[in-house]
């Protein structure tokens, strides 16, 4: 492919203690690219996403994000985190504050966006993942569905160049999870590059470039959706597919 | 708050067994007394006669009028509103708090004359030591709670030091090691700057161990949310982190204030003329002891009142968040 990669991983370990969490991964993201990870509990896919921002350090390998290598002492590291948002299983929205003032915050404190155009922004990307009407309520008082596409908001405020998503569905009721999926697969139609971690295969057959597919800290396969569902090669892959589609 | 239930239950002093069990024991509880000296006695004897050689039948006549007049306002009391009941059990209370005042036959004139004095100069050196001393230990706190939170060896080494140190030495000690102690090293320091110091020093201590497990009560994921969207650690802990813990932090910190308003007596012993020292030295000269120290003691209790009242405040304010 010949589209800028934003995300590069070379040969990338990472161990906790003495536990080899991530042993070798090699993956280049492309500009506009929709890459879906899944793989069994423990298999290493959040210590993965969570490298890219540099939440968690890798030990060996490189990585590098918008052409900045995060490795060693990073001066510039708020800098890089600015331009890649993440949203978590859990929402993780600031409960002291309301929706308005979570998407606010970033903009205006990192970036030292006026307050009223931070407003302006929180408000038209409120509107985007279908919840303006919300803008002036506590995160409490919102559904788990709600939440997160709150907490999408307040990550697409900060107008990055590529989306984390870990398991943004997993903590929600079944009726909520379409909506969060819905705002997902309109911001892949609107061209953001993703890296996604979940489970929704439904979600990967539509929406990814790629898919790929990790176990006990490697990547084991990885293909377009069509190859990956249609076609897997490897017996890893496949128990994991029928366990994960039987219900 | 407890959590309410919504099932309706019977107010408890209007249960049958309570109301009986009550009448019971203060019945008992005031036989056991010799009441016949008293003025109810007095007022009583009519119906028992002359209360001092009423014997058995007198006791028991005078136990029974109290047991019921305390078990009838109990009753009547269990049917008014939340808020009324929380008053008049205050007022009645006091009144009787200040019923046991009445027993020492203070000399109010005197108390009047004194009084000005007493705040003018006692109470507004309480006040201002404290105050001062309550910004820096707030401010000891935050730094000392970061410090030991984090992973710099130095900076863990000096809080947990500093906090072992000055949690474990009396306050008194602290206050004459400072002010005695510090001249030896060569810095002469006056009695209020010295008191000052040693009440910031040993609030910072406990304050910090508060502080340290108000940020730790906080969720990783706050941190990971913020600190992913580039905040600095500094934005971070001001923006998310402290304004989160704040209600946690909120009820000891305010209970360290009202310890504060009252240890802040303590710096008396250097000579700072503060309430404390007021109270005992201007009843001195007339052995009006008495007189003194329990206006003293009136003026802390207001004033621990008013902390009262603004940590109720503050802790509504910040309660907003939690309403669903
Ligand atoms: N902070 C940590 N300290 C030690 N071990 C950890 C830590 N975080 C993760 N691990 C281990 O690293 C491995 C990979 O964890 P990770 O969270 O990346 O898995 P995952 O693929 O995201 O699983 P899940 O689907 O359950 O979220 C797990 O075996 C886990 O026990
Ligand atoms: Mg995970």
């Amino acid at each position: 492919m010949s589209a800028q990669a934003i995300i590069e991983a070379r040969a990338v370990s990472k161990w906790y203690g003495h536990f080899h969490a991530l042993k070798g991964i090699n993956l280049t993201v492309h500009k506009g690219e929709r890459i879906v990870i899944c793989g069994p509990s423990g298999s290493g896919k959040s210590t993965l996403i969570r490298c890219f921002n540099r939440l968690e350090a890798h030990q060996e390998g490189e990585i590098v994000v918008n052409g900045v290598a995060l490795h060693g002492r990073m001066s510039n590291v708020a800098a890089v985190r600015s331009n890649i948002g993440m949203v978590f299983q859990h929402f993780n929205l600031f409960p002291h504050m309301t929706v308005l003032m979570n998407c606010m915050a970033g903009p205006m404190w990192v970036k030292g966006v006026p307050a009223v155009e931070a407003r302006q922004t929180a408000l038209q990307f409120l509107e985007r993942v279908r919840i303006p009407e919300q803008a002036n309520k506590f995160p409490v008082q919102l559904s788990g569905g709600q939440q997160q596409r709150v907490a999408i908001a307040r990550s697409l405020c900060m107008k990055p160049d590529v989306m984390l998503f870990d398991e943004p569905t997993s903590a929600l009721d079944p009726e909520m999870v379409s909506e969060v999926l819905e705002t997902m697969t309109g911001l892949a139609r609107d061209g953001m590059t993703m890296v996604c971690v979940t489970h929704e295969m439904g979600f990967a057959r539509a929406v990814a470039d790629r898919v790929i597919f990790m176990d006990a800290g490697q990547i084991v396969e990885e293909g377009t959706p069509d190859a990956f569902f249609g076609n897997p090669r490897h017996d890893r892959t496949k128990l994991f597919l029928s366990q994960i589609l039987k219900h | 708050m407890l959590y309410p239930d919504t099932v309706e239950a019977e107010v408890l002093v209007h249960k049958p067994w309570f109301v009986g069990t009550m009448f019971g024991v203060v019945l008992m509880a005031f036989m056991a007394f010799n009441l016949s000296g008293t003025g109810l006695a007095e007022l009583m004897r009519p119906v028992i006669g002359d209360p001092s050689t009423s014997g058995l039948y007198g006791r028991f006549a005078i136990g029974f009028t109290i047991a019921v007049i305390f078990t009838l306002n109990v009753v009547l009391i269990g049917f008014a509103p939340l808020k009324l009941q929380i008053g008049i059990v205050w007022l009645e209370l006091l009144l009787l708090f200040i019923a046991f005042f009445e027993t020492f036959h203070l000399s109010l004139p005197f108390i009047r004359e004194k009084l000005p004095f007493l705040v003018s100069q006692g109470v507004v050196t309480t006040l201002y030591v404290s105050a001062i001393s309550i910004v820096i230990a707030s401010a000891i706190a935050v730094a000392g709670a970061v410090a030991k939170l984090s992973n710099n060896g130095f900076a863990y080494a000096i809080a947990s030091f500093y906090t072992s140190f000055f949690r474990g030495l009396p306050l008194l000690m602290q206050v004459y090691l400072i002010y005695l102690g510090l001249p030896q090293l060569g810095f002469v320091i006056n009695a209020v700057p010295a008191g000052i110091l040693a009440l910031s020093l040993c609030y910072g201590a406990y304050m910090t161990e508060i502080f340290r497990s108000g940020i730790q009560s906080i969720d990783r994921g706050q941190w990971e949310a913020s600190r992913s969207m580039g905040f600095g650690f500094a934005l971070t802990m001001r923006r998310i982190i402290l304004p989160q813990a704040l209600p946690v932090i909120i009820p000891p910190t305010g209970n360290q204030f009202i310890s504060m308003l009252k240890d802040s007596s303590l710096v008396s012993v250097i000579g700072v003329w503060e309430l404390m020292f007021l109270a005992r030295t201007l009843g001195q000269k007339t052995f009006q002891h008495m007189e003194m120290l329990i206006s003293a003691a009136m003026i802390y209790w207001v004033l621990s009142i008013c902390l009262e009242l603004i940590q109720s405040r503050v802790e509504r304010h910040y309660a907003r968040s939690k309403v669903r």
